[in-house]
């Protein structure tokens, strides 16, 4: 299969950089998947599972806060946080809804509010999608 | 002249002081390699925010956000000023507020308005003797022992907030960029209105123009992205400024260390010469007493 040159990095560090078959990214609007030579798209990703299949080995990171830009060079993730999804566990997720919930009390505005009970029943559909 | 008592006193504390220099710059040497490391992990992502802003910010028309076109006003500056937790650093500190006052003096001789956040102690205790009224704020990075994205975020929220909320009209940061261990330079950054560096914008346009699908919008991409850019710019700022500090705290440590050497070895020899004299001194009065018998 042809490959293409995928990257993940956070603000902290890179976590991935390589030539990949394919990644399945979770898009606000959707998951989807990119293969060699997809159509430049850029895209919000909403919390999730990135799952990077290159060279016969699978990767699963999950990813929160991010932006996908797929472009003629490649595949490009950023992500505000990011870990291995063996790392995770259902604690800092639970931590996370804590958070989410925080903001939709404090919110000012109804904007504010808007987007952060949309994070929240995002993190919700997460943790359920994991099983955890 | 000073007892020879005296001599073996000053000698012994500049060796303590040598010892304690010595290790602060050990401790510095150790600690710029970790600041260095996380600066450097850093940097694709900074990059790569900037590429992606350059690239939608050139194909935005009209009606763009006010975090990257600016409220249209110029009346009040927020100064975020971000500046080491401790001293003993050379002119870390100093040379950070120096480019900080220069800048306050300059808008204040224009008219306007400044108001100054401060990150770091060092920066407040500098700054707050001439500009108490316009500090609004001190954040403090004290209890903070691994720099995350998140205490980047915490201000980049806040300036947000701040701005949000019609408290200034232009952010500018300042910081100590990290070149080497014997080179940093501060800096003064615009933060909003974001400023995009020309020749990224031609690099953009030079390069192969894709045709890009955005997802939701266009405008909605760039309403989330440029917040999250102001915080990535801060929080790259402070691990330049941890890097900085180490390097600065690194040589002047290692002045000092120096210093001190030079010191006992004068005092050494100040010491012999006087023991000496007083050795000389004493077998002439014995000779000269056995003589006189």
């Amino acid at each position: 299969m042809a490959t293409f040159h995928f990257e993940l990095v956070s603000p902290e560090k890179l976590l991935f950089s390589g030539e990949v078959d394919a990644v399945v990214a979770p898009g606000a609007e959707g998951v989807f998947t990119v293969l060699k030579d997809h159509a430049p798209v850029m895209t919000v990703l909403k919390p999730g599972v990135v799952e990077i299949d290159g060279a016969g080995k699978k990767e699963k990171l999950f990813v929160r806060g991010g932006f996908a830009d797929v472009g003629l060079g490649g595949f490009t993730i950023l992500a505000e946080y990011a870990i291995p999804v063996a790392d995770l566990d259902a604690a800092k997720i639970d931590a996370d809804i804590k958070d989410a919930s925080e903001d939709v009390a404090d919110a000012k505005s109804d904007e504010a509010r808007r987007l952060a009970s949309e994070k929240l029943g995002q993190l919700q559909e997460l943790k359920a999608a994991l099983g955890l | 002249m000073p007892s020879l008592k005296d001599l073996r006193n000053r000698i012994s504390s500049v060796k303590a002081t040598q010892k304690i220099t010595k290790a602060m710059q050990m401790v510095a040497a150790a600690k710029l390699r970790r600041a260095q490391a996380a600066a450097e992990a850093a940097r694709p992502y900074a990059e790569r925010i900037e590429k992606v802003l350059a690239n939608l910010a050139g194909g935005v028309s009209s009606g763009a956000p006010v975090l990257l076109a600016g409220n249209g006003r110029d009346e009040t500056h927020l100064l975020v000023v971000a500046t080491a937790e401790r001293g003993l650093c050379g002119a870390f500190n100093s040379s950070i507020v120096r480019l900080a006052r220069e800048h306050i003096q300059r808008l204040q001789g224009q008219g306007k308005t400044v108001k100054i956040l401060c990150v770091g102690k060092k920066g407040y205790d500098q700054l707050r003797r001439n500009y108490e009224k316009n500090i609004i704020e001190l954040i403090e990075l004290r209890g903070v022992r691994q720099l995350g994205f998140e205490q980047g975020d915490a201000i980049g929220r806040k300036v947000i907030d701040l701005f949000e909320s019609g408290e200034f009209d232009v952010a500018t940061l300042f910081f100590s960029r990290f070149k080497s261990v014997i080179q940093q330079f501060p800096t003064a950054l615009q933060l909003i209105p974001a400023q995009i560096s020309a020749n990224e914008n031609e690099a953009a346009v030079a390069g192969p123009q894709a045709n890009y699908e955005y997802e939701p919008g266009q405008d909605e991409i760039l309403a989330t992205l440029l917040p999250r850019n102001i915080s990535v710019q801060i929080f790259r700022a402070l691990l330049e400024n941890a890097a900085s500090e180490q390097g600065a705290r690194m040589s002047a440590m290692d002045n000092a260390t120096r210093n001190a050497g030079d010191m006992i070895k004068k005092q050494t020899t100040l010491y012999n010469r006087s023991r000496q004299a007083i050795i000389t001194k004493e077998l002439i009065e014995i000779i000269s007493g056995a003589e006189a018998l």
